[in-house]
């Protein structure tokens, strides 16, 4: 046996272990992707096939719709570990817990973010989205999505082992990421209306930057207090 | 310096029912604490707090003269917890949950030593079956197969461990305890079951 000294050995460990669970269990992403498929879907059927209010439209669907299908799998981010006493061993760890935590986050964004990213072009034809307006939606989601997931982990450290955490959750997280919410939409708007998109690029980084150095040592805060 | 784990006037309150207080005593290389009591008496509760997972109420739990609070990277490598739940991921197989479990206390077994300790616990065999399709005493097992393992962990806190086992199990898992103890290792455990374990100094508590 040899000691585990690098700090990141934590970070690798739970990241491959829940990389791993989430491939064996695909409902999760399954059902996190067709909820934004049917959500962004839904909009063109309703509002009627006119081009113009659909390129309106389209920033301010596509985004509301990742968000909240970035929300449907947060409530189980901790609650599995939870459940079948791993979280317990995470806190337990001599790996420093907030690391562990980061692993999670960035497993969840891998499973519930990167999916909607990578379909969200195809999802933009439905509103006659043109190329260079759907490459920036697909710059503003990669940036933006990763925020969701960490400003999620916070809330999710917190309401963990509570029943019916699912609606507080949201209630807790989506005001946080109201502006995760307009920088991103507000990034095709701006290209759509012919502006630069570099303002709204730099606050989403700013935002991931603040969300990736604050939100790990929050959770892993959260997790102590909430598995007292 | 003290060896082992001091209680201090431990006291622990659920909502506004008193779960114990006054709890003074101290676990040093070589002892055996049995926890009893009657379901609901605490049990769990107090295991929970001598590994720093719970905030006593009031007192304090020390582990080798100094409280808790202050050196929990310490008491990560000393200790090695086993709760109530059998801390498996059911997507994983035992072997999986093996390494994982091993690498978060800080140490990366070898594949043969791991085998060899799947093999120790009956599960050679189960070592790459999902974790949901063991039944109930081949989790236990697979959870207890991190025991083989932790050799180098002094403290050894066991929530329940024998349950759900067969005789078969039930007496591997006694040899495990006994030799850790030979070995001047610490051993607290809750059990409902009396296996006599083989102790210079066994300890009762009963809650």
């Amino acid at each position: 046996m040899r000691a585990a000294s690098r700090p990141m050995t934590g970070l690798m460990v739970v990241l491959r272990r829940d990389l791993r669970v989430a491939l064996r269990r695909r409902s999760d992403t399954f059902s996190t992707l067709i909820f934004f498929v049917m959500v962004v879907s839904l909009f063109p059927l309703g509002v009627g096939p006119e081009p113009q209010l659909l390129r309106t439209m389209a920033p301010g669907v596509l985004w509301v719709a990742a968000m909240l299908a970035s929300m449907l799998s947060l409530p189980r981010l901790f609650a599995d570990d939870h459940a079948d006493g791993t979280l317990e061993q995470m806190l337990l760890s001599t790996h420093p817990l907030a690391l562990l935590v980061f692993g999670k986050t960035m497993a969840h964004w891998v499973g519930s973010g990167l999916p909607l990213v990578l379909l969200s072009p195809l999802l933009a034809l439905q509103f006659d989205l043109s190329a260079s307006a759907t490459g920036v939606l697909v710059l503003s989601l990669l940036l933006g999505t990763p925020v969701l997931s960490l400003v999620g982990s916070m809330g999710a450290a917190l309401t963990v082992g509570l029943r019916g955490s699912s609606v507080l959750l949201s209630l807790l997280v989506l005001p946080l990421t109201i502006p995760v919410l307009i920088f991103g939409a507000g990034a095709i708007e701006a290209h759509n209306a012919g502006l630069g998109v570099a303002g709204h690029f730099s606050l989403l980084g700013a935002l991931l930057i603040v969300g990736l150095l604050a939100a790990p040592w929050v959770s892993a805060a959260a997790l102590r207090i909430s598995m007292e | 310096m003290s060896q082992g784990l001091e209680l201090d006037n431990l006291a622990c309150t659920r909502g506004s029912r008193q779960l114990f207080c006054g709890l003074s005593l101290a676990v040093k290389p070589g002892d055996l604490l049995r926890v009893r009591g009657v379901n609901g008496a605490g049990k769990t509760s107090l295991l929970r707090m001598l590994c720093g997972l719970l905030l006593p109420t009031s007192g304090q739990v020390l582990w080798c003269g100094k409280p808790l609070g202050v050196q929990r990277d310490r008491l990560g490598q000393d200790l090695m917890y086993l709760g109530h739940a059998a801390a498996l991921k059911d997507e994983l197989s035992p072997l999986e949950n093996l390494f994982d479990a091993c690498a978060l206390g800080g140490h990366i077994p070898t594949l043969p030593a791991a085998l060899a300790g799947l093999e120790g616990a009956g599960l050679r065999s189960h070592a790459r079956t999902p974790a949901r399709r063991l039944s109930q005493g081949q989790r236990r097992r697979s959870a207890l197969a991190r025991l083989t393992l932790s050799q180098h962990a002094p403290l050894w806190i066991l929530d329940e461990p024998f349950n759900a086992l067969d005789i078969a199990a039930n007496a591997w898992l006694t040899g495990l305890i006994e030799g850790h103890l030979k070995n001047a290792g610490m051993v607290v455990l809750t059990s409902h079951q009396d296996m006599p374990i083989a102790a210079t100094n066994q300890l009762d508590l009963t809650l």
